[in-house]
Order: C-alpha cells, then sequence, then structure tokens
C-alpha cells in the first residue's frame, strides 16, 4: 500500500506541538484550573465569609485543621497558575514589542508564583502555630 | 513592529477589528469575562494580603481589618466579589460552548443575559449574607 505523502500528518502535529512549541498545553491547562477553580473559590469565599468578624485567633484556630489548610493551599494554586495562563493570553494579545512583551510575560509569572508561595507560606505558618 | 510595516505600505487592507462592528451584549460579555479575569489577577493581590497579615500580627491585621472595614475597602471587596462571580459564570458559558453545545444564537443570547443578571443577583445575595454573618 502506498501512502500519498501529501496525507501524512507533519511530525509537529503527532507530536502535538505548533508554532507555539506547545500544543494545546496552553488550552487545556486554563480549563482544567478553571474546573477546579469552581469548587476550590467556593470553599475559599465561604472561609472568607465564614471569618468576617473573626479574630486573628479563630482564623488561626481553623487553619490548624488540615483540610482546610489544604484546601485553600490548593485553590490559591489553582487560582494562580490559571490566572498567570490568563494574564499571558492578554499580553500577547496586547504588547506587540519585544522588549515590553517578554518582560511583561516574565513579570507575569514572577507575579503569581510569588503571589501563590507568600499566601502558602503564612497559611501554613498559622497552620502549624501553637 | 507591525505598526511600522502598516505605515511603510499606506492603502494596505486591514482586517475588521472591534470598531467595525455594531456593539452586541454577547462581544460585551466577552470583553467584561476579559476584564473581570484582570481584575480579579489585581484582587488576588488583596486576598493574599490578607492572609500575611493574619499570619504576621495582630497589629498589622488589625490594620487590614480596618481597611476592608472601610468604606473605601467594601466598596472595592464588592467589586472583588462581583468580577469573581460574573468570571465564574462566564467560565461556565465558556466550558459548555467547549463541549461544543449552546452554540444556537437564542441560546447564546439567554446565557450572556444570564450570566450578567446572575452575576449581580448572587453578588447581592452574598452581600446580604456576609452583613447577616457578621451582626
Amino acid at each position: 500500500m502506498i501512502i500519498d505523502p501529501g496525507m501524512k500528518t507533519p511530525l509537529k502535529k503527532v507530536k502535538g506541538f505548533g508554532s507555539a512549541k506547545s500544543g494545546t498545553d496552553h488550552f487545556w491547562q486554563q480549563r482544567a484550573t478553571a474546573v477546579a477553580n469552581l469548587p476550590l473559590m467556593l470553599f475559599m469565599v465561604a472561609f472568607v465569609l465564614w471569618h468576617l468578624g473573626s479574630s486573628r485567633a479563630d482564623i488561626i484556630a481553623s487553619l490548624h485543621h488540615p483540610f482546610v489548610a489544604l484546601l485553600l493551599i490548593m485553590g490559591l494554586a489553582s487560582a494562580c497558575w490559571h490566572m498567570r495562563l490568563g494574564l499571558q493570553v492578554v499580553i500577547e494579545d496586547y504588547l506587540h514589542s519585544h522588549l515590553l512583551k517578554f518582560s511583561a510575560l516574565a513579570l507575569n509569572i514572577a507575579v503569581a508564583t510569588t503571589l501563590f508561595a507568600v499566601s502558602a507560606y503564612s497559611i501554613l505558618k498559622m497552620s502549624f502555630a501553637n | 513592529m507591525a505598526e511600522n510595516k502598516q505605515a511603510a505600505k499606506p492603502g494596505r487592507p486591514l482586517s475588521p477589528h472591534l470598531q467595525i462592528y455594531r456593539p452586541m451584549l454577547s462581544m460585551t460579555m466577552s470583553i467584561m469575562h476579559r476584564a473581570t479575569g484582570v481584575a480579579l489577577y489585581a484582587g488576588s493581590i488583596l486576598l493574599v494580603w490578607w492572609f500575611a497579615a493574619a499570619a504576621h500580627s495582630d497589629a498589622y491585621f488589625d490594620l487590614v481589618q480596618a481597611f476592608f472595614g472601610h468604606w473605601f475597602g467594601r466598596l472595592v471587596l464588592f467589586g472583588f466579589t462581583w468580577a469573581l462571580i460574573h468570571h465564574a459564570i462566564g467560565g461556565i458559558r465558556h466550558f459548555i460552548w467547549d463541549m461544543g453545545q449552546g452554540f444556537k444564537l437564542t441560546t447564546v443570547e439567554w446565557m450572556v443575559r444570564a450570566n450578567l443578571v446572575g452575576s449581580i443577583v448572587l453578588t447581592i445575595l452574598l452581600w446580604v449574607i456576609a452583613y447577616g454573618v457578621k451582626s
């Protein structure tokens, strides 16, 4: 059987790589974190709502429960990754000068990961506090 | 760079952009989805600030709580919750489209209206509950 070379799927497509060299990875990660965000942000809002009138000691007491601390950290991880992916698309759409675009893309990752690190550290610190 | 090329070759056709189309609710809501997303990025800094303050000390936590208790802080939080709910419902809407469903024009129009009305109703409901919890 002779296969017409014109009908062959290009190797880059087989590997899932397009011009961005990452295939549909960005799209899938955006969707996966979006789905994860729904229950996790619901929990986050409930936590904040629950502690509106609370003292700092009350918040720390709640965070002592591992499920509470873990769900909040997972929510922040998912949300920070989701917003990093989202703002990346906005930057790519509106910034066209190379220097500005790549600076903004790098800054976006730096800000998102820093926000996650600071909040995760804060929650763990309170969760492990006496 | 793109701008320079266009300037060098005047009169070349451009692909139609936003200003060429009649503004429609579905288009506005698409823009709102992106705008709320960017706003939530900024808002997340407030949430992280709140967690960091709680981890830091009583004095600093009181300062941050005082900011969120102030009318201006409340207004920012109100916008934050609305943006979150609006973006969440918009996300569900986009997810339905990703599944290849809901492309009928009447369905699209119904969903964007439900998105807008739902986000406002749920935000007000959330704040009524919030004030109920506090008092």
